[in-house]
């Protein structure tokens, strides 16, 4: 297993990194107060996520050179200008997709909670042991995972899930937006990437996954 | 005799402007390669300037880009635009009333666009209508009108708008002089009756609110154009005035009697100081302003009946003559303030005033006599030069900044460049044909952009494809980059162009307004949802809420309306998408139709006279299924029991 950490650059950068000094013997127990607090970071660093969107939709025509989007926060879903939202709605209506109403979307409204539960219990699993920062970082994992998963099935029902009676029909088409990508939808090419939440969410896992790293090299030195 | 004198001087110098003119016609297109990539703007990109050029008889202002000459826009001032519905909406007729009843037309002259210590600020332009004695105001965030007031006790408000180097005010003053207070008088008492004023009207600093301060009473002279000063100058401005025989008929010949007329020197700082001491008489008057509520997205009016008068018999200081030759026309300050150029378009000089000298001479009591209390000073004591050789009927002077003055000369046909100081004339420039003003970007502001001299030419003569005996006037543009002047593009203007304006683009462009905000739209007859929709009717009088939104009415189906109704459709435009108007036409409306722009309500009424049903449509293309937005009103006879009824 440390055969393995070593020869894995990013963990000894990391590591050289943290440590800012190159020996490692006899020091495990500052290195394990390090980890603390790389997890404590881990954890704070999620309160970014009620700052940024964590996804970006971003729409461009030939008639929208100025660009029409739409951000997805952890708990809203604005357009990215003022009335993007309602003029991509507009828009919307003539291929019978079912209006965007943030109000409607459940996620939103418990998605808040879920990033305050791992602000919390990161909090806590930092006091407590290595087990527990796995855990955290597993359960982490998991929730994004099912996130990009439900991500997905959102944007397959706004996509599929079309007005019988519109206007605008054209035979087996749909207009899932992509989850990570560029899509040309008709006349529309839809860009979806992932917003400064989400990478403010992937740098708290790294964080955790160092401090766990840190934490378990500086128990085997020992 | 002496009249004779004149006519044979005058055909002698029309005769010379014809010979000009067919040695300067035609041009040649080979030299003009080097031009092109001048005033090539590529597909997509900016023009460097907006211009905004009268539209003269048109009424209305165009708005141009330099160094194209591409029109975007005609903004709606004094006439009525059955495109937009200006002037035809409910909301908009109150801009087009006067102290005479609603007036659809005015001719408008010169735009001027307001200044923050001498630079234009970009926040407002003003232009005159000459005709009923207006000024406009319009906003430069929305290209709309914001507010037209009248002036009373005038006719020919041409030396105006010309705003101070603050825009503490515009100013208006009386070519045609009249009865003040105006009466049934015979016309031939003109010299016992007839009076002149000038005006001066205040300008709030926040809102633009316009304001008539004060008027002063001047003898019955035609007062031409205007300028106020800047830098040294500023608290002055300064007005051209002709006839000071006091003709009332045959001008062109009675009135070019006198070598020389007059420039007249107001000290506005000292008229408001007399004003504020309580010297001002108050004098009934009537006269309208009115204003646009962006809010509520219409046009109110407001009767004022009382102005306050200023006699320079009872205000030494206040105002003098400078006298200057012959029947000039423009009146230009420098960027320092300290000249005074005069268009005198009969002279065979361009007399340049100094402010410093005009001050000199005025301390030392230099005087040649007086006129109503109005002291003359001597001609000698104020002239800082005579530009000799300007071409042949010298109107307006624009300047570069760079130390040259640069005047159009309407019967020669050309621009003169002319150094400040020395008064030689440096280079000359023919135009096509018959040059009124000219235009330097801010070349009546202290800091002038410079770059470009454009000439506003009255005749076009063989420059452009014929079109009947109508033909259009024109604009050229001359690059003033270097020592000689050079012709780079010739193009035509709606209307006729009198003075213009232009400044660079960045400074409007980032504050162009998009979109209306339907939340702060405050119209009373808006409906912000289509669930708010709705027919109502009360007596003869049927109001219909209909709200407008890609790619249909709502409601499109309306029933129970009789012939005699009165009926109002107030339409609301949903959208807040950038450049999605929706158009409104009905069938057999004796009225136009309505542009509504995203976020705002227009109404108009239609009062229909035949039974049957009738399309009603969006004119504006705003989509793939624009032609589907349409609907139907079925109109019954008038004593019908057909309900109302409309699709929800």
């Amino acid at each position: 297993m440390y055969q393995f950490l070593t020869t894995n650059n990013f963990n000894i950068n990391a590591a050289d990194y943290l440590n800012h000094s190159a020996a490692f013997s006899n020091r495990w127990h500052k290195m394990k107060s390090k980890s603390k607090y790389l997890m404590i970071g881990a954890s704070l660093i999620l309160l970014l996520v009620f700052l940024f969107p964590i996804w970006n939709i971003d729409l461009e025509a030939p008639q929208y050179p100025e660009g029409i989007g739409l951000r997805i926060w952890v708990n809203k879903m604005t357009g990215a200008k003022e009335f993007d939202l309602k003029n991509l709605n507009g828009l919307n209506h003539y291929i019978g997709m079912k209006p965007i109403e943030p109000d409607t979307i459940q996620e939103l409204k418990y998605m808040p909670f879920i990033i305050a539960f791992f602000i919390g219990s990161g909090l806590l699993v930092s006091f407590l042991n290595r087990k527990f920062i796995f855990v955290w970082i597993a359960l982490l994992l998991i929730i994004m995972s099912v996130g990009l998963y439900d991500f997905y099935m959102w944007g397959y029902d706004y996509g599929h899930n079309l007005n019988p009676s519109a206007p605008i029909k054209v035979p087996g088409m749909s207009y899932q937006p992509p989850v990570i990508g560029t899509k040309k939808l008709l006349n529309i090419t839809a860009t979806s990437l992932p917003g400064a939440g989400s990478i403010v969410i992937f740098l708290s896992a790294s964080l955790a996954i160092v401090s766990f790293i840190i934490d378990k090299r500086g128990n085997k030195e020992k | 005799m002496k009249g004779k004198g004149i006519i044979i001087s005058f055909i002698s110098i029309l005769t010379t402007a014809l010979i000009i003119y067919n040695c300067s016609g035609g041009g040649n297109s080979s030299n003009f390669s080097d031009a092109a990539s001048k005033v090539y703007v590529a597909p997509g990109s900016y023009d460097e300037f907006y211009a905004f050029m009268s539209g003269g008889f048109s009424g209305q202002v165009g708005v141009y880009g330099l160094p194209s000459g591409r029109l975007f826009k005609e903004i709606a001032v004094f006439s009525q635009d059955p495109e937009t519905g200006y002037g035809y909406s409910e909301e908009s007729k109150a801009m087009l009333m006067t102290s005479y009843g609603f007036i659809p037309w005015d001719d408008a002259h010169h735009p001027s666009l307001s200044m923050t210590a001498g630079e234009h600020d970009g926040r407002w332009l003003f232009i005159n209508g000459n005709n009923t004695p207006r000024i406009a105001r319009i906003d430069l965030r929305s290209f709309e009108t914001e507010e037209i007031i009248e002036t009373p006790n005038s006719g020919g408000n041409h030396a105006s708008p010309f705003v101070t180097e603050n825009t503490e005010y515009v100013v208006a003053s009386t070519r045609f002089s009249v009865p003040i207070i105006n009466k049934d008088v015979p016309i031939n008492t003109y010299k016992e009756n007839f009076g002149g004023t000038i005006s001066f009207i205040s300008v709030d600093k926040n809102s633009g609110k316009m304001n008539l301060a004060f008027q002063i009473i001047v003898p019955g002279f035609n007062y031409d154009l205007a300028r106020p000063g800047k830098g040294l100058s500023h608290g002055w401005a300064f007005f051209t005035s002709y006839n000071s025989e006091q003709a009332n008929t045959l001008l062109e010949i009675n009135a070019s009697q006198n070598d020389k007329d007059f420039i007249a020197a107001v000290n506005w700082k000292k008229a408001e100081e007399y004003v504020k001491q309580g010297k001002a008489k108050t004098m009934d008057a009537e006269y309208y302003r009115n204003y646009y509520d962006e809010e509520k997205q219409t046009a109110f009016s407001e009767v004022n009946k009382k102005v306050l008068v200023l006699d320079p018999k009872e205000c030494p200081g206040m105002i003098y003559y400078l006298p200057t030759p012959k029947s000039p026309h423009g009146v230009d300050v420098d960027p320092t303030g300290e000249y005074i150029a005069a268009g005198g378009k009969l002279a065979t000089v361009i007399p340049v005033h100094s402010f410093s000298k005009m001050i000199k001479a005025i301390n030392e009591k230099k005087f040649d006599g007086e006129i109503s209390g109005i002291p003359i000073l001597k001609y000698d004591a104020v002239i800082a030069g005579e530009v000799q050789d300007p071409g042949l009927g010298p109107l307006h002077t624009e300047f570069d900044g760079e130390g040259y003055g640069y005047t159009s000369a309407f019967i020669s046909s050309e621009i003169v460049k002319w150094k400040i100081g020395t008064w030689e004339v440096v280079d000359r420039i023919p135009t096509y044909y018959s040059i009124g003003h000219l235009m330097i970007p801010g070349g009546d502001t202290k800091k002038p952009w410079g770059k470009y001299v454009i000439a506003l030419n009255k005749i076009t003569k063989d420059r452009y494809l014929p079109t009947g005996p109508e033909l259009t006037q024109s604009a050229q543009l001359i690059d003033i980059s270097g020592d000689k002047m050079k012709l780079l593009l010739d193009f035509p203007t709606t209307g006729e162009p009198h003075y213009a304006q232009a400044i660079p683009a960045d400074i409007l462009m980032k504050n162009s307004k998009r979109i209306y905000e339907l939340e702060k739209n405050k119209n009373p007859h808006a409906v912000k949802s289509e669930k708010e929709t709705r027919v109502e009717r009360s007596g003869n009088v049927v109001r219909v809420y209909l709200t407008a939104s890609r790619s249909h009415f709502k409601p499109d189906n309306i029933e129970g309306i009789r012939t005699g109704d009165k009926v109002y459709f107030h339409i609301t435009n949903l959208e807040q998408d950038w450049d999605i108007p929706h158009g409104f036409a009905i069938k057999g409306l004796n009225n136009s139709e309505l542009l509504i722009m995203p976020g705002q309500t227009k109404s108009i009424l239609w009062e229909p006279k035949q039974v049957g049903v009738y399309p009603f449509y969006c004119t504006d293309f705003c989509s793939a299924l624009h032609q589907e937005m349409s609907g139907y009103i079925r109109v019954s006879p008038a004593n019908s029991n057909v309900p109302i009824s409309y699709n929800k």
